[in-house]
């Protein structure tokens, strides 16, 4: 079987007895290992297996112990670390998991192995206590330092009401502000090198290039960036642990919220695993109105990064006339859906509703319009000199780098690697479109800037298409644990009637396993990880954001640069605050 | 007692062109930019600038604790005083200008220079890193540009018969607008004075993007207003020196007054410098340096060289 032949080889190089395999889902292999192989086996994955694992695309942990029930784990084990790789090369992915017992494990770090993995490893220490043996800065990274106890823990609450009241004194703001200070030797970073003191400048969390609650501290020698320390956490929601609370229903309002110019596309990465999870079948017209909306919020998205981009670069005007096209697109999607930025549309097994009368009018007068917009753009903002002279060659990175640092999206597009998990792992009906996967040459600003003008025209492509081939039919699945279950019949038979009444009242209880699919979200590759014990919520639901990773990588892309250059990557990069600290 | 009354004239009439333009960029930026722009207080918005007048009076004049106080309240009333003191030597229509010196163009330059002192001393008495590094990008863009500034001028004065002064200037361009023998020239000067002005897109001393706001970062109340309300001046200055410098000043047909045509010619100006402001990207402070002495710098010396010879040649 093609599936599990990378298992096979790793049987073969690390013996039958050091592999427990277990089944998933979603199909993708998954091993538990030993802690004292893991370190080795995941070597052996990204650099010497042909057509490697080279990308880490994912790290996370479990907190098992209160699983309903243990049993269905091969391992016993309380704490369990994820490793999740993706292989470009066989379009495949591999989860290593390990098991580790007592209460505050440690296991090796494999910082050394990929550099992304400084941050995940952080986060599995923030939130499960977990520590990495041999990492470079074990510190916590989305809570404050002095937080007490590891969110994700189960023993962790996870309502306000569990916590006592919140007192904040006059020593904990002294405290707080003591906390914040940048202190460059606890990075390893000298004061000042032998022919000048360094300038140590605090961007952020409010500023305005920075579009958000994000820190970065630099330090500078003259206008040029020496190194970035990015502190990230001041948007942080706990989006991960209320997965863990709210019905898997009730959930699908917070994913809005990861994401938050992208609406929609997060409740498809949501749901496309829950329905895997569930065995449920969506019918044709629900998927392509779903990737109706899922491009329209796709064009939401790069135009709010169109016009801050040439804002960043100091082009004021651009970000009004993107903002009023912007405007143009949630003007269907509220017809459709009454939301705007939260539109909170897709079901388990469907959409809320069926489309509106007069529907096509409206996205066929936009279809008319946004090319010219976009034409117009191209000569205000893509052809302006000054423009290209800020981003071309500036914050560079290879195929290479863009996979070592876990780079996905119109980023990894950039540098030349054709690579669209719509094309390439076609999900909710996109094999059944026609459109084009633009990719840069040089990996620079300009590149990615330009990778998203052309996902724009394609998105154009896409809704054309769906427009002109709307299918009839129903917009939810029959299928018992579609939420809410279509209302019509539940006055006809009873078994409808008792689905519809559990699903409702409790929420439906997906069975046994886990899940994660990724999809080509509007800023990189978002995947929700979900375990489900047989309840009416996620045992774990971890979120994977494109954000993250790409963040991770702002020090690495900027050094050598100067401040204005900092602020034209920014741009380029494409993140939201609440995508990447959750 | 005459140049009493034109002096009263001349300042009242800069600070309210200078209000004005801010109710016009307003306009003007919200036209461009497919928005509405201040609509509400007044007719058409108008009561809006006494509002924000009011406004910044109003306000709590505060100097952050670990500033250098003298310095800090000093800073923003030079940027004030030195583009005032330019207009004394603009001639708003034939015998409308308070001195009628045979320096002007020396006095212009000079009080252009001096400027540059209101953006350094605001950022070092600021004592905060981003308006320390706002200053100094500000030091190095203003004497930079200074030099330009200077050497593109050289041609008018030429022309002028190698005459400084603002009126002989104007005259000498009865038969033909410097603009056109003076074509490189007058844009090297319109780049140079939209610099010397930290203006978008040369803002770079601000860049709100990366400095948040550069060297008046630490400033409110009515010490941001004189920087603000600076700014406009000296946008209103630029617009006037290069009407009178390349425009022909007061020349215009002779079925409306002079004062009319230098008013009509300033007002366009001022729109384009506006519109410079809505529609170009701010390029990075080196590449905008290098600018400056790789390409405007040589051609200003070239345009000077050619300038010269022709004249010499036509005697």
């Amino acid at each position: 079987m093609q599936n599990n032949s990378i298992i096979s080889l790793l049987t073969e190089r690390f013996g039958a007895e050091a592999i427990i395999s277990q089944p998933t889902v979603d199909g993708i292999p998954t091993c538990w290992v030993d802690k004292s192989k893991v370190v080795d086996m995941l070597s052996f994955l990204k650099n010497e297996v042909s057509r490697p694992y080279r990308m880490l695309y994912d790290l996370t942990a479990i907190d098992e112990r209160e699983r309903s029930n243990r049993s269905v784990l091969p391992v016993s084990s309380d704490f369990t670390v994820v490793y999740h790789l993706t292989s470009y090369g066989r379009n495949e992915d591999i989860r290593i998991k390990v098991p580790l017992q007592g209460e505050y494990p440690t296991m090796p770090s494999i910082t050394k192995l990929w550099a992304n993995a400084n941050w995940y490893e952080r986060e599995v220490f923030d939130m499960f206590g977990i520590r990495f043996d041999g990492h470079p800065f074990l510190q916590r990274i989305l809570m404050p330092r002095n937080w007490q106890g590891h969110p994700l823990r189960k023993e962790h609450p996870a309502r306000a009401t569990e916590m006592g009241p919140f007192v904040f004194t006059e020593d904990d703001r002294t405290a707080a502000d003591e906390m914040l200070q940048f202190k460059p030797e606890e990075w390893g970073m000298s004061r000042s090198s032998d022919d000048a003191d360094f300038l140590f400048l605090n961007l952020g969390p409010d500023h305005p290039g920075t579009h958000g609650l994000l820190r970065l501290v630099l330090q500078l020698e003259g206008e040029e960036i020496v190194d970035v320390v990015p502190d990230i956490g001041y948007h942080h929601r706990g989006a991960e642990k209320m997965g863990e609370r709210q019905t898997w229903h009730k959930f699908i309002p917070y994913t809005d919220r990861i994401d938050y110019t992208a609406g929609v596309i997060n409740n498809l990465a949501y749901l496309l695993t829950v329905e895997k999870m569930a065995g449920i079948e969506v019918p044709p017209r629900a998927q392509v109105i779903r990737i109706m909306l899922t491009e329209l919020y796709r064009i939401a998205s790069h135009l709010v990064w169109y016009g801050t981009f040439a804002q960043d670069l100091g082009q004021i005007s651009p970000v009004f006339y993107t903002f009023n096209d912007r405007e143009r697109v949630f003007d269907i999607i509220s017809a459709i859906t009454g939301g705007r930025m939260h539109a909170n549309w897709f079901r388990i097994g469907g959409i809320a509703q069926d489309l509106p009368q007069g529907w096509q009018q409206m996205v066929a007068d936009f279809l008319k319009h946004f090319p010219k917009s976009l034409r117009e753009w191209d000569k205000v903002v893509m052809r302006n000199r000054i423009i290209k002279a800020r981003t071309i060659g500036i914050g560079v990175f290879n195929t290479d780098e863009a996979i070592e640092w876990g780079a996905t999206g119109p980023a990894l597009r950039a540098t030349g690697f054709e690579w669209d998990l719509r094309k390439k792992r076609p999900y909710s009906g996109y094999d059944q479109f026609e459109f084009d996967i633009p990719t840069g040459r040089n990996g620079d600003c300009y590149d990615r800037a330009r990778v998203r003008v052309e996902e724009m025209w394609q998105s154009l492509r896409i809704i054309e298409q769906c427009m002109r081939r709307m299918p009839e039919g129903p917009y939810k699945s029959t299928h018992p644990l579609a939420t809410p279950p279509l209302k019509e019949r539940t006055m006809y038979d009873i078994e409808t009637l008792i689905n519809h009444f559990l699903g409702v009242s409790w929420g439906p209880v997906i069975p046994e396993g886990e899940a994660m699919i990724q999809i080509e979200a509007a800023k990189g590759s978002n995947a929700y990880y979900l375990i489900s014990d047989n309840n009416t919520s996620a045992y774990r639901c971890r979120i994977r954001t494109p954000s993250f990773a790409h963040i991770q990588m702002v020090p690495y892309i900027s050094r050598g640069y100067t401040i204005a250059d900092l602020l034209a990557i920014l741009g380029a990069v494409d993140f939201v605050l609440a995508d990447l600290d959750r | 007692m005459a140049i009493g009354f034109i002096i009263a004239i001349v300042l009242l009439m800069v600070i309210t062109i200078a209000a004005a333009n801010i109710y016009i960029e307003r306009r003007l930026l919200s036209l461009w930019q497919d928005r509405r722009g201040p609509n509400r207080a007044g007719p058409w918005g108008i009561l809006q600038v006494p509002a924000d007048m009011i406004k910044i009076f109003l306000k709590e004049d505060w100097i952050p604790p670990f500033a250098d106080r003298t310095v800090f309240v000093i800073a923003p009333t030079i940027v004030m005083i030195v583009t005032l003191l330019s207009f004394a030597i603009i001639p708003f229509a034939p015998g409308f200008m308070v001195v009628d010196s045979n320096i002007a163009l020396l006095f212009f330059l000079a009080n252009s220079s001096l400027g540059v002192y209101s953006v350094v001393l605001a950022g070092w008495a600021s004592n905060n890193k981003y308006s320390l590094i706002g200053a100094m990008r500000g030091a190095a863009q203003m004497v930079s540009y200074e030099v330009f500034m200077g050497l593109s001028l050289m041609g008018v004065v030429m022309l002028a018969g190698g005459s400084f002064s603002m009126r002989e200037i104007v005259e000498s361009q009865k038969e033909m607008w410097n603009v056109i023998p003076q074509l490189p020239g007058f844009i090297i000067f319109l780049i140079a004075a939209v610099a010397e002005s930290h203006r978008a897109p040369f803002d770079l001393p601000e860049a709100e993007g990366e400095l948040v706001a550069g060297f008046h970062t630490e400033y409110s109340g009515i010490k941001f207003g004189m920087f603000f309300v600076g700014e406009y001046i000296s946008i209103t200055l630029i617009s006037a020196t290069i009407v009178t410098l390349y425009f022909g000043g007061w020349l215009g047909p002779a079925f409306l007054p002079p004062f009319f045509w230098f008013m009509f010619k300033t007002f366009i100006f001022i729109a384009f410098i506006i519109l410079l402001r809505a529609s170009l990207p701010r390029p990075r402070y080196d590449q905008f340096m290098a600018v400056g002495w790789k390409i405007l710098l040589p051609i200003s010396l070239i345009n000077i060289l050619i300038t010269a010879a022709i004249l010499l040649y036509k005697g």
